[in-house]
Protein backbone atom coordinates (compact mmCIF):
# COMPACT_ATOMS: atom_id res chain seq x y z
CA UNK A 1 0.00 0.00 0.00
CA UNK A 2 2.52 2.27 1.19
CA UNK A 3 4.74 1.64 -1.80
CA UNK A 4 1.79 2.08 -4.11
CA UNK A 5 1.91 4.92 -6.39
CA UNK A 6 -1.37 6.78 -6.09
CA UNK A 7 -1.20 9.79 -7.96
CA UNK A 8 -3.69 10.33 -11.08
CA UNK A 9 -2.57 10.36 -14.23
CA UNK A 10 -2.03 13.81 -14.89
CA UNK A 11 -0.17 14.02 -11.49
CA UNK A 12 2.83 11.44 -12.54
CA UNK A 13 2.97 13.39 -16.00
CA UNK A 14 3.79 17.09 -14.45
CA UNK A 15 6.41 15.03 -12.82
CA UNK A 16 7.73 13.01 -15.58
CA UNK A 17 7.98 16.67 -17.22
CA UNK A 18 10.56 17.83 -14.57
CA UNK A 19 12.89 15.34 -15.23
CA UNK A 20 16.92 15.81 -14.41
CA UNK A 21 19.07 14.23 -16.56
CA UNK A 22 21.72 11.96 -14.12
CA UNK A 23 25.34 11.77 -14.74
CA UNK A 24 25.25 8.11 -16.28
CA UNK A 25 28.28 6.96 -14.03
CA UNK A 26 27.17 7.70 -10.83
CA UNK A 27 23.94 6.37 -11.62
CA UNK A 28 26.08 2.96 -12.00
CA UNK A 29 27.88 3.72 -8.96
CA UNK A 30 24.81 4.43 -7.12
CA UNK A 31 22.85 0.61 -8.30
CA UNK A 32 26.46 -0.74 -7.99
CA UNK A 33 25.50 0.22 -4.16
CA UNK A 34 22.02 -1.33 -4.31
CA UNK A 35 22.80 -4.48 -5.52
CA UNK A 36 25.26 -5.17 -3.05
CA UNK A 37 22.81 -4.44 -0.44
CA UNK A 38 24.52 -1.15 1.10
CA UNK A 39 22.13 0.98 3.02
CA UNK A 40 21.77 4.73 1.19
CA UNK A 41 22.25 7.51 4.06
CA UNK A 42 20.98 11.02 3.71
CA UNK A 43 23.71 12.51 2.85
CA UNK A 44 24.77 9.78 0.60
CA UNK A 45 24.41 10.94 -3.51
CA UNK A 46 21.05 9.61 -5.16
CA UNK A 47 19.33 10.07 -8.50
CA UNK A 48 17.19 12.66 -7.92
CA UNK A 49 14.33 10.33 -9.29
CA UNK A 50 15.11 8.08 -5.82
CA UNK A 51 14.90 10.59 -3.60
CA UNK A 52 11.47 12.02 -5.17
CA UNK A 53 10.30 8.58 -5.05
CA UNK A 54 10.81 8.04 -1.02
CA UNK A 55 9.60 11.68 -0.07
CA UNK A 56 6.64 10.75 -1.98
CA UNK A 57 6.43 7.19 -0.48
CA UNK A 58 7.41 7.80 3.40
CA UNK A 59 5.41 10.68 2.99
CA UNK A 60 1.73 9.27 2.05
CA UNK A 61 2.84 6.20 4.48
CA UNK A 62 2.83 9.18 7.60
CA UNK A 63 0.26 10.69 6.59
CA UNK A 64 -1.40 7.56 6.23
CA UNK A 65 -0.43 7.20 9.91
CA UNK A 66 -1.78 10.36 11.01
CA UNK A 67 -5.54 9.98 9.00
CA UNK A 68 -5.66 6.49 10.67
CA UNK A 69 -5.79 7.72 13.86
CA UNK A 70 -9.40 9.32 12.69
CA UNK A 71 -11.85 6.31 12.33
CA UNK A 72 -10.00 4.81 15.22
CA UNK A 73 -10.00 7.35 17.65
CA UNK A 74 -14.07 7.96 16.71
CA UNK A 75 -14.58 4.84 19.39
CA UNK A 76 -11.94 5.92 22.37
CA UNK A 77 -14.70 7.69 24.20
CA UNK A 78 -17.71 4.92 23.55
CA UNK A 79 -15.08 1.67 24.00
CA UNK A 80 -17.21 -1.31 25.80
CA UNK A 81 -15.25 -1.46 28.47
CA UNK A 82 -12.13 0.43 30.60
CA UNK A 83 -9.13 -2.08 29.46
CA UNK A 84 -9.95 -1.87 25.15
CA UNK A 85 -10.13 2.13 26.16
CA UNK A 86 -6.63 2.01 27.33
CA UNK A 87 -5.68 -0.02 24.57
CA UNK A 88 -7.64 2.10 22.02
CA UNK A 89 -5.88 5.10 23.42
CA UNK A 90 -2.03 3.61 23.36
CA UNK A 91 -2.99 2.09 19.58
CA UNK A 92 -3.81 5.79 18.63
CA UNK A 93 -1.11 7.00 20.22
CA UNK A 94 1.29 4.27 18.66
CA UNK A 95 -0.14 5.71 15.40
CA UNK A 96 0.58 9.33 16.18
CA UNK A 97 4.17 8.17 16.81
CA UNK A 98 4.65 6.13 13.63
CA UNK A 99 3.64 9.10 11.75
CA UNK A 100 5.90 11.89 12.87
CA UNK A 101 8.66 8.60 13.04
CA UNK A 102 8.23 8.58 8.98
CA UNK A 103 7.91 12.72 9.12
CA UNK A 104 11.41 12.78 10.80
CA UNK A 105 12.56 9.52 8.21
CA UNK A 106 11.06 11.86 5.29
CA UNK A 107 13.03 15.10 5.99
CA UNK A 108 16.33 13.51 5.88
CA UNK A 109 15.47 13.85 1.94
CA UNK A 110 15.58 17.37 2.18
CA UNK A 111 11.72 18.34 2.59
CA UNK A 112 9.88 20.03 5.67
CA UNK A 113 7.70 18.63 7.54
CA UNK A 114 5.28 21.61 7.38
CA UNK A 115 5.75 21.40 3.93
CA UNK A 116 4.17 17.77 3.47
CA UNK A 117 1.54 18.60 6.35
CA UNK A 118 0.38 21.37 3.80
CA UNK A 119 0.57 19.15 1.18
CA UNK A 120 -2.00 16.88 2.98
CA UNK A 121 -3.98 19.60 4.21
CA UNK A 122 -4.33 20.96 0.57
CA UNK A 123 -5.52 17.84 -0.69
CA UNK A 124 -2.56 17.73 -2.80
CA UNK A 125 -0.97 14.53 -0.91
CA UNK A 126 -2.41 10.77 -0.67
CA UNK A 127 -2.89 8.45 1.90
CA UNK A 128 -4.16 4.94 2.46
CA UNK A 129 -7.72 4.30 0.73
CA UNK A 130 -8.57 2.46 4.06
CA UNK A 131 -8.54 5.18 5.91
CA UNK A 132 -12.25 6.89 4.04
CA UNK A 133 -14.26 3.75 4.95
CA UNK A 134 -16.34 4.25 8.14
CA UNK A 135 -16.26 2.95 11.91
CA UNK A 136 -19.70 2.15 12.17
CA UNK A 137 -20.04 -0.20 15.13
CA UNK A 138 -17.59 -1.44 17.80
CA UNK A 139 -16.85 -4.38 16.10
CA UNK A 140 -15.00 -2.21 13.63
CA UNK A 141 -11.91 -1.55 15.73
CA UNK A 142 -11.53 -5.12 16.33
CA UNK A 143 -11.41 -5.44 12.67
CA UNK A 144 -9.27 -2.58 11.93
CA UNK A 145 -6.67 -3.76 14.31
CA UNK A 146 -7.07 -7.49 12.84
CA UNK A 147 -7.13 -6.57 9.57
CA UNK A 148 -5.68 -3.35 8.64
CA UNK A 149 -3.20 -3.74 10.70
CA UNK A 150 -2.46 -7.25 9.41
CA UNK A 151 -1.98 -5.92 5.99
CA UNK A 152 0.07 -3.29 6.80
CA UNK A 153 2.41 -5.36 8.69
CA UNK A 154 2.78 -7.39 5.79
CA UNK A 155 3.68 -4.58 3.78
CA UNK A 156 6.02 -3.05 6.19
CA UNK A 157 8.30 -6.48 6.86
CA UNK A 158 10.05 -6.10 3.79
CA UNK A 159 10.47 -2.42 4.05
CA UNK A 160 12.43 -2.88 7.23
CA UNK A 161 14.97 -3.84 4.53
CA UNK A 162 14.47 -1.19 2.32
CA UNK A 163 17.30 0.52 0.83
CA UNK A 164 17.35 3.73 2.38
CA UNK A 165 18.54 3.58 5.86
CA UNK A 166 16.15 6.15 7.79
CA UNK A 167 13.24 4.39 6.28
CA UNK A 168 14.08 1.04 7.29
CA UNK A 169 15.20 2.05 10.96
CA UNK A 170 11.05 3.40 11.20
CA UNK A 171 9.85 0.38 9.68
CA UNK A 172 11.99 -1.78 11.92
CA UNK A 173 10.42 0.73 14.98
CA UNK A 174 6.65 0.77 13.72
CA UNK A 175 6.91 -3.10 12.78
CA UNK A 176 7.66 -3.73 16.42
CA UNK A 177 5.14 -1.65 17.59
CA UNK A 178 2.71 -3.06 15.11
CA UNK A 179 2.39 -6.67 16.62
CA UNK A 180 0.43 -5.50 19.49
CA UNK A 181 -1.92 -3.42 16.96
CA UNK A 182 -2.89 -6.85 15.51
CA UNK A 183 -3.36 -8.96 18.43
CA UNK A 184 -5.72 -6.57 20.74
CA UNK A 185 -8.00 -6.39 17.39
CA UNK A 186 -7.94 -10.00 17.06
CA UNK A 187 -9.03 -10.97 20.49
CA UNK A 188 -11.52 -7.73 20.47
CA UNK A 189 -13.15 -10.16 17.26
CA UNK A 190 -12.72 -13.00 19.10
CA UNK A 191 -14.73 -11.60 22.36
CA UNK A 192 -17.42 -10.60 20.00
CA UNK A 193 -17.84 -14.22 18.39
CA UNK A 194 -17.90 -15.30 22.27
CA UNK A 195 -20.31 -13.07 22.47
CA UNK A 196 -24.79 -13.07 21.99
CA UNK A 197 -25.98 -13.69 18.51
CA UNK A 198 -25.86 -10.23 18.48
CA UNK A 199 -22.40 -9.47 18.81
CA UNK A 200 -21.65 -12.22 16.27
CA UNK A 201 -23.57 -10.84 13.95
CA UNK A 202 -21.89 -7.45 14.52
CA UNK A 203 -18.53 -8.86 13.90
CA UNK A 204 -19.53 -10.64 10.88
CA UNK A 205 -20.75 -7.30 9.75
CA UNK A 206 -17.53 -5.50 10.20
CA UNK A 207 -15.94 -8.36 8.23
CA UNK A 208 -17.94 -7.91 5.33
CA UNK A 209 -17.21 -4.40 5.35
CA UNK A 210 -13.73 -4.48 5.76
CA UNK A 211 -12.12 -7.68 3.89
CA UNK A 212 -11.89 -6.69 0.59
CA UNK A 213 -11.11 -2.35 1.48
CA UNK A 214 -7.77 -4.24 3.30
CA UNK A 215 -7.52 -6.46 0.48
CA UNK A 216 -7.14 -3.50 -1.51
CA UNK A 217 -4.75 -2.15 0.53
CA UNK A 218 -1.68 -3.30 -1.42
CA UNK A 219 -2.60 -1.48 -4.42
CA UNK A 220 -3.40 -2.45 -7.85
CA UNK A 221 -2.24 -6.15 -9.42
CA UNK A 222 0.78 -6.63 -11.08
CA UNK A 223 -0.67 -6.36 -14.16
CA UNK A 224 -1.24 -2.96 -14.08
CA UNK A 225 1.15 -1.65 -11.30
CA UNK A 226 3.90 0.55 -13.70
CA UNK A 227 6.37 1.64 -11.10
CA UNK A 228 7.03 -1.23 -9.42
CA UNK A 229 9.43 -2.38 -11.72
CA UNK A 230 12.37 0.47 -10.37
CA UNK A 231 11.28 0.25 -6.90
CA UNK A 232 12.21 -2.87 -6.80
CA UNK A 233 15.16 -2.32 -8.72
CA UNK A 234 15.88 0.10 -5.84
CA UNK A 235 14.81 -2.18 -3.52
CA UNK A 236 12.42 0.23 -1.78
CA UNK A 237 10.03 -2.28 -2.61
CA UNK A 238 10.91 -6.15 -2.25
CA UNK A 239 8.29 -8.24 -3.17
CA UNK A 240 4.96 -7.17 -5.48
CA UNK A 241 1.73 -6.21 -4.86
CA UNK A 242 -0.03 -9.78 -5.69
CA UNK A 243 2.70 -11.78 -3.97
CA UNK A 244 2.18 -9.23 -0.50
CA UNK A 245 -1.85 -9.71 -1.05
CA UNK A 246 -1.49 -13.60 -1.34
CA UNK A 247 0.46 -13.42 2.14
CA UNK A 248 -1.92 -11.84 3.66
CA UNK A 249 -4.97 -13.73 2.46
CA UNK A 250 -3.16 -17.02 3.57
CA UNK A 251 -2.32 -16.12 6.72
CA UNK A 252 -5.83 -14.55 7.40
CA UNK A 253 -8.11 -17.35 6.08
CA UNK A 254 -7.53 -19.50 8.51
CA UNK A 255 -7.62 -17.10 11.55
CA UNK A 256 -11.07 -16.03 10.39
CA UNK A 257 -12.47 -19.49 10.47
CA UNK A 258 -10.87 -20.19 13.47
CA UNK A 259 -12.90 -17.76 15.47
CA UNK A 260 -15.92 -18.62 13.53
CA UNK A 261 -16.03 -15.77 10.85
CA UNK A 262 -16.98 -16.04 7.01
CA UNK A 263 -14.83 -14.53 4.83
CA UNK A 264 -17.44 -12.62 2.12
CA UNK A 265 -16.09 -14.35 -0.86
CA UNK A 266 -18.54 -16.72 -2.37
CA UNK A 267 -15.39 -17.85 -4.53
CA UNK A 268 -13.16 -18.32 -1.95
CA UNK A 269 -11.40 -21.87 -1.82
CA UNK A 270 -8.06 -23.06 -0.90
CA UNK A 271 -5.97 -24.63 -3.63
CA UNK A 272 -4.51 -27.59 -2.41
CA UNK A 273 -1.68 -28.10 -5.13
CA UNK A 274 -0.42 -24.45 -4.86
CA UNK A 275 -0.88 -24.66 -0.85
CA UNK A 276 -2.47 -21.08 -1.52
CA UNK A 277 -6.04 -19.33 -0.87
CA UNK A 278 -7.84 -18.19 -3.93
CA UNK A 279 -10.83 -15.23 -3.72
CA UNK A 280 -12.55 -14.04 -6.12
CA UNK A 281 -12.15 -11.05 -7.87
CA UNK A 282 -11.75 -7.21 -6.43
CA UNK A 283 -13.72 -4.35 -7.12
CA UNK A 284 -10.65 -2.02 -8.42
CA UNK A 285 -13.07 0.80 -9.78
CA UNK A 286 -13.96 0.86 -6.48
CA UNK A 287 -10.18 1.12 -5.47
CA UNK A 288 -9.79 3.86 -7.55
CA UNK A 289 -12.58 5.94 -6.54
CA UNK A 290 -11.75 6.14 -3.70
CA UNK A 291 -8.34 7.19 -4.35
CA UNK A 292 -10.00 10.25 -6.08
CA UNK A 293 -11.85 11.15 -3.39
CA UNK A 294 -14.94 9.28 -3.81
CA UNK A 295 -14.96 7.36 -0.62
CA UNK A 296 -17.24 7.46 1.79
CA UNK A 297 -15.24 9.34 4.36
CA UNK A 298 -12.41 11.11 2.14
CA UNK A 299 -14.05 14.69 2.70
CA UNK A 300 -14.89 14.21 6.61
CA UNK A 301 -10.78 13.06 7.01
CA UNK A 302 -9.64 16.44 5.79
CA UNK A 303 -12.03 18.12 7.34
CA UNK A 304 -11.44 16.65 10.82
CA UNK A 305 -7.25 16.67 10.11
CA UNK A 306 -7.33 20.22 8.83
CA UNK A 307 -10.00 20.84 12.65
CA UNK A 308 -7.21 19.75 14.46
CA UNK A 309 -4.15 21.66 12.89
CA UNK A 310 -6.40 24.75 13.15
CA UNK A 311 -7.94 24.42 16.62
CA UNK A 312 -4.15 23.44 17.46
CA UNK A 313 -2.95 26.65 16.97
CA UNK A 314 -3.10 28.19 20.57
CA UNK A 315 -1.33 25.34 21.60
CA UNK A 316 1.16 25.91 19.42
CA UNK A 317 1.73 29.39 20.12
CA UNK A 318 1.69 28.79 23.79
CA UNK A 319 4.90 26.58 23.02
CA UNK A 320 6.36 29.36 21.57
CA UNK A 321 5.21 32.11 24.34
CA UNK A 322 6.42 29.45 27.21
CA UNK A 323 9.73 29.10 24.88
CA UNK A 324 10.59 32.92 24.89
CA UNK A 325 9.54 33.22 28.46
CA UNK A 326 12.23 30.39 29.84
CA UNK A 327 14.72 31.87 27.75
CA UNK A 328 14.35 35.42 28.83
CA UNK A 329 14.50 33.76 32.02
CA UNK A 330 17.87 32.01 31.07
CA UNK A 331 19.22 35.05 29.73
CA UNK A 332 18.69 36.66 33.03
CA UNK B 1 0.23 29.83 13.56
CA UNK B 2 2.66 27.37 12.30
CA UNK B 3 5.66 25.89 14.00
CA UNK B 4 7.69 26.63 11.04
CA UNK B 5 10.29 28.11 12.65
CA UNK B 6 10.55 25.46 15.32
CA UNK B 7 14.27 23.99 15.87
CA UNK B 8 15.01 20.46 14.73
CA UNK B 9 16.75 18.32 17.24
CA UNK B 10 18.24 15.16 16.94
CA UNK B 11 17.11 12.26 19.60
CA UNK B 12 19.82 10.04 21.50
CA UNK B 13 18.60 7.38 24.14
CA UNK B 14 20.53 5.44 26.17
CA UNK B 15 18.77 2.18 26.65
CA UNK B 16 18.70 0.57 30.59
CA UNK B 17 21.39 -1.94 29.49
CA UNK B 18 24.18 0.47 29.93
CA UNK B 19 24.72 1.36 26.24
CA UNK B 20 25.77 4.48 25.14
CA UNK B 21 23.18 6.85 24.17
CA UNK B 22 22.06 5.99 20.33
CA UNK B 23 20.56 8.04 17.12
CA UNK B 24 16.75 7.18 17.34
CA UNK B 25 15.15 10.33 15.22
CA UNK B 26 14.27 13.87 15.25
CA UNK B 27 12.07 16.28 16.93
CA UNK B 28 10.48 19.60 16.10
CA UNK B 29 10.26 21.69 19.42
CA UNK B 30 10.10 25.35 20.56
CA UNK B 31 12.82 24.73 22.86
CA UNK B 32 15.63 21.99 24.29
CA UNK B 33 13.41 21.08 27.69
CA UNK B 34 10.23 20.85 25.08
CA UNK B 35 12.17 18.34 22.85
CA UNK B 36 13.27 15.98 25.50
CA UNK B 37 9.28 15.85 26.38
CA UNK B 38 8.36 15.49 22.79
CA UNK B 39 11.27 12.55 22.33
CA UNK B 40 10.42 10.90 25.90
CA UNK B 41 6.44 10.82 24.32
CA UNK B 42 7.30 9.89 20.71
CA UNK B 43 10.29 7.83 21.38
CA UNK B 44 9.86 6.33 25.14
CA UNK B 45 6.54 4.67 24.85
CA UNK B 46 7.57 1.23 25.83
CA UNK B 47 10.73 1.94 28.33
CA UNK B 48 12.85 2.19 25.36
CA UNK B 49 15.55 4.23 27.37
CA UNK B 50 16.49 5.52 30.99
CA UNK B 51 18.26 8.89 29.42
CA UNK B 52 17.58 11.38 26.63
CA UNK B 53 19.69 13.49 24.46
CA UNK B 54 18.28 16.41 22.33
CA UNK B 55 20.97 18.22 20.17
CA UNK B 56 20.02 20.69 17.79
CA UNK B 57 20.55 19.24 14.38
CA UNK B 58 22.30 22.35 13.11
CA UNK B 59 24.97 21.80 16.05
CA UNK B 60 26.18 18.60 14.18
CA UNK B 61 29.12 18.18 11.76
CA UNK B 62 29.06 15.19 9.94
CA UNK B 63 31.93 13.51 7.72
CA UNK B 64 31.36 13.93 3.78
CA UNK B 65 30.22 10.79 2.19
CA UNK B 66 31.98 11.47 -0.84
CA UNK B 67 35.57 11.86 1.30
CA UNK B 68 34.82 8.68 3.41
CA UNK B 69 37.42 6.56 0.98
CA UNK B 70 40.47 9.11 2.28
CA UNK B 71 39.07 9.62 5.79
CA UNK B 72 39.24 5.94 6.81
CA UNK B 73 41.39 4.58 4.65
CA UNK B 74 44.80 4.96 7.05
CA UNK B 75 42.89 2.23 9.07
CA UNK B 76 42.48 0.07 6.68
CA UNK B 77 46.27 0.07 5.72
CA UNK B 78 46.85 -1.43 9.33
CA UNK B 79 46.37 -4.40 9.69
CA UNK B 80 48.67 -5.29 12.76
CA UNK B 81 46.12 -3.04 15.00
CA UNK B 82 44.57 -6.39 15.19
CA UNK B 83 44.94 -9.15 17.46
CA UNK B 84 44.91 -11.69 14.46
CA UNK B 85 47.66 -10.41 12.71
CA UNK B 86 50.30 -11.76 15.35
CA UNK B 87 51.30 -15.58 15.35
CA UNK B 88 51.67 -16.96 18.94
CA UNK B 89 53.11 -20.80 19.15
CA UNK B 90 50.93 -23.85 19.12
CA UNK B 91 50.00 -24.71 22.02
CA UNK B 92 50.04 -21.06 23.85
CA UNK B 93 46.68 -20.52 25.77
CA UNK B 94 45.21 -17.85 27.52
CA UNK B 95 45.78 -15.28 25.28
Amino acid sequence: MYTTDLRSAEEKRKAARAKVVEDPEKLAEFQARIDRDEFIEPKDWMPEAYRRTLIRQISQHAHSEIVGMLPEGNWITRAPTFRRKLILLAKVQDEAGHGLYLYSAAETLGVARDELVDQLHEGKAKYSTIFNYPTLTWADIGAIGWLVDGAAITNQIPLCRCSYGPYARAMQRICKEESFHQRQGYEAMAALMRGSKEQRRMAQDAMNRWWWPALMMFGPPDSVSIHSAQSMKWKIKRYSNDELRQRFIDATVPQAHAIGLEVPDPELKFNEETGHWETGPIDWDEFWAVVAGDGPCNYDRMDARRSAHDEGAWVREAAAAHAAKRAGTRAA
Amino acid sequence: MSNENWQLYEIFIRSAKGLSHRHVGSVHAADPEMAIEAARDIYTRRNEGVSIWAVPSSAITASDPDAAEELFEPAKSKIYRHPTFYEIPEGVENM
